[in-house]
């Protein structure tokens, strides 16, 4: 066996809430052109229980090929029954690349995969490269909290693997009227044999806009002293129409809940606007929001590194700037609505 | 009785860590070597699991000499046994050559006492990939559960656990067999204060330490840099950001004219 026996780029297709979650589309878009550079096939793998349809929307953002195991036994995600689908997917069609979201089922799924087959696998990538005639993968991510940046290439074992970070590849157009090839693929695996189960799920939907998916977000740290200084950033969120974000210290000072955290060990999010009030800036924050539209922070320190990576900022004192802010949103955002809505009329009469 | 050992590395402290500029190498001696925080939550469980259904908890790790300390800081926790494996041969190590090492010493330390559970970090706060985790159970064929908040219940007589499993949007509720392996999120306990009878043992303890050569049947090409499929290939630091535009004035002016960029985006507010 020789790596000429390895073709072709794939993507795990993780699915969420029926759908393809957006980092398997997101990853569609980046595998296209490796696949393009390496004038190859790109692939998508789809497990789950009545998933066939979504193969579909696979061709939309780009597949050619999508291999499907559909089967009641993938009903929800365990990490043994999916990886046995996948490992017998890789041994009958041998990818050169493979591809995950680097979500906890993504990471769950792929440090299984790897071990088995066994290959190397690259974790948080945020940018992916090929060589167009060895196909050699260039993943590159970063570790040592943010610190360094690190290019990582598996040379001797294929497939090349690698889970990539969420928000960070962009998902192409889609195109519907583009098709591809769906092959249907069968493991035999029994209820019966199975570890684990999962007896239930809860899902801890807050009231608030989710976070990952607003448009404004405002953001508050350490500096706001207190919980309930802390409040002024509600106050802020709710008259722009936006969530709540924290950092790090924020969460553990226990003011707010994790689902707020943004960063490193938190959620990546990239709003059109990001406000950053009383935070520091440590890498590991601003890794999860720097490909925010436009960020706005406000710190009393001049020298504060979030200076450094904003796009306008305000040096001043928070508890002075936020209550200012909030008084003259309250003014102008119902004149904004009101324009808006004599704009319609006037479209309707 | 059960048979936990958590799995533990120290690293240098990558908050305060400086990096040369130069050689994008990290400064050592600017970081003190700290217990991974997630391990420490790892050892936390292990030993509230132990208080609650009695047992043994042992901590292992791969590393060299000075990790020693990491392990003291175990005991200090509540850990009861240490083991570390220390070889110029495991040096270089990717995850799944890691893996591997920790898997042939779990090996070993099963032979002298069965296992029930292995608990690891959810991460380093180093190399922070979360693979290792994953790759121990794999080897060691026992059913994973990554992402492990809270433990609902251990029972050793009926061979199962049930736990809840951390998801993007709330958690689900899991029954696996024993013995399987948890990787545990922060969020699943507070660390205790260490008790003074832990403090003293801790100051003396000397954990068992193996080389290479001390585990059995290992399979040299699978150890360190020759058994590690991932290359370090290139480091750099991150691309500096370019910096903001500070906006200037009195605070009336500057909250105005941060009102004006905010509201040109004005298809959010209608
Ligand atoms: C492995 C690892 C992972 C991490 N992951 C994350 C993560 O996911 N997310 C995250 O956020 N952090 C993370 N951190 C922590 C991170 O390093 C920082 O410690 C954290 O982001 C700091 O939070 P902060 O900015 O709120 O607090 P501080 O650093 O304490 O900053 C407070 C800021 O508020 C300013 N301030 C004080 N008073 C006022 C006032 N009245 N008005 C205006 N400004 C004021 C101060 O000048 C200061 O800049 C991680 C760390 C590690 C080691
Ligand atoms: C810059 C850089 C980038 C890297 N990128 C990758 C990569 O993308 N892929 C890859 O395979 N390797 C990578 N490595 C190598 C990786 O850091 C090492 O394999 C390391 O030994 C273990 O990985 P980790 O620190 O990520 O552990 P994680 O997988 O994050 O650790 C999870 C848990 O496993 C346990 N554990 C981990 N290490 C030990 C240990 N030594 N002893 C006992 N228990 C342990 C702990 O419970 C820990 O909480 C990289 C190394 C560097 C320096």
């Amino acid at each position: 066996m020789t790596f000429d026996d390895y073709r072709g780029i794939w993507v795990y297709l993780e699915v969420k809430d029926g759908n393809i979650a957006p980092v398997s589309l997101e990853l569609l878009g980046a595998g296209r052109q490796l696949a393009d550079k390496r004038k190859t096939e790109l692939a998508g793998v789809l497990i789950g229980s009545g998933v066939k349809p979504l193969a579909q929307t696979a061709f939309t953002y780009g597949a050619d090929v999508v291999y499907v195991y559909d089967d009641p036994i993938f009903a929800y995600y365990r990490t043994e029954p999916y990886m046995r689908a996948l490992l017998d997917c890789c041994e009958k069609h041998k990818p050169e690349v493979l591809l995950y979201g680097a979500t906890p089922t993504g990471k769950d799924l792929a440090s299984a995969i790897a071990t088995d087959l066994p290959t190397g696998l690259t974790a948080d990538t945020t940018i992916l490269d090929i060589e167009e005639d060895t196909g050699l993968l260039l993943a590159s991510r970063p570790a040592f909290g943010g610190n360094i940046m690190a290019t990582i290439l598996c040379k001797k074992y294929r497939p090349q693997m690698a889970t990539v970070r969420p928000k960070v590849m962009k998902a192409l157009p889609p195109d519907p009227s583009r098709t591809g090839k769906l092959v249907e693929e069968h493991i035999e695996l029994r209820e019966e044999e199975m570890r684990t189960k999962v007896l239930e799920i809860v899902r801890e939907t807050t009231k608030k806009a989710r976070i990952d998916e607003a448009d404004i977000i405002v953001a508050g740290g350490k500096g706001m002293g207190s919980k309930e200084g802390f409040q002024l950033i509600h106050q802020l969120a709710e008259v722009l129409g936006g969530a709540v974000g924290a950092s790090r210290d924020v969460v553990e000072a226990g003011w707010i809940d994790h689902h707020h955290q943004v960063g490193q060990t938190g959620v990546t999010v990239t709003p059109k606007i990001y406000f950053a009030i009383g935070i520091s800036g440590a890498i590991q924050h601003v890794v999860g929001m720097q490909n925010s539209e436009l960020i706005i922070a406000i710190n009393k320190d001049p020298n504060a590194p979030i200076f450094q990576s904003c796009h306008y900022g305000i040096v001043g004192d928070a508890f002075e700037i936020v209550p200012l802010l909030i008084e003259r949103f309250k003014e102008e955002i119902p004149k904004l609505k009101a324009a808006a809505d004599v704009k319609e009329e006037i479209r309707h009469a | 009785m059960l048979h936990i050992v958590a799995c533990i590395k120290q690293v240098p402290d990558t908050k305060i860590i400086k990096m040369n500029p130069k050689t994008n190498t990290m400064d050592r001696a600017s970081a003190p070597a700290i217990l991974n925080p997630y391990d420490a939550h790892a050892v936390e469980e292990a030993v509230r699991l132990k208080k609650k259904y009695g047992g043994t908890v042992s901590v292992l790790t791969m590393g060299p000499p000075p990790a020693v300390k990491a392990i003291k800081k175990c005991i200090e926790l509540g850990a009861d046994e240490g083991y570390m494996i220390s070889d110029r041969a495991f040096a270089g190590a990717d995850t799944l050559a890691t893996s591997y090492a920790l898997t042939k010493a779990l090996e070993k330390i099963a032979k002298q006492r069965p296992i029930d559970l292995v608990i690891c970090g959810k991460m380093t706060i180093d190399g922070d990939t979360g693979q290792v985790g994953p790759g121990i159970a794999r080897r060691l064929n026992i059913p994973p559960l990554t992402g492990v908040k809270k433990v609902v219940e251990i029972n050793k007589e009926k061979g199962y656990a049930i736990v809840h499993r951390k998801l993007e949007d709330g958690y689900e509720v899991v029954q696996s067999t024993l013995p399987c392996l948890f990787t545990v999120e922060k969020d699943i306990n507070d660390i205790s204060f260490a008790p003074l009878p832990n403090m003293i043992k801790a100051a003396r303890y000397q954990p068992t330490i193996w080389t290479a050569d001390d585990l059995e049947d290992v399979d040299r090409k699978q150890l360190g840099l020759k058994g590690s499929p991932t290359i370090v290939s290139k480091v750099w630091a991150p691309p500096k950001p370019e910096g903001g535009e500070l906006l200037e004035g009195s605070t009336k002016e500057k909250v105005e004219q941060l009102l004006s960029l905010v509201l040109a985006k004005k298809e959010l507010f209608q």
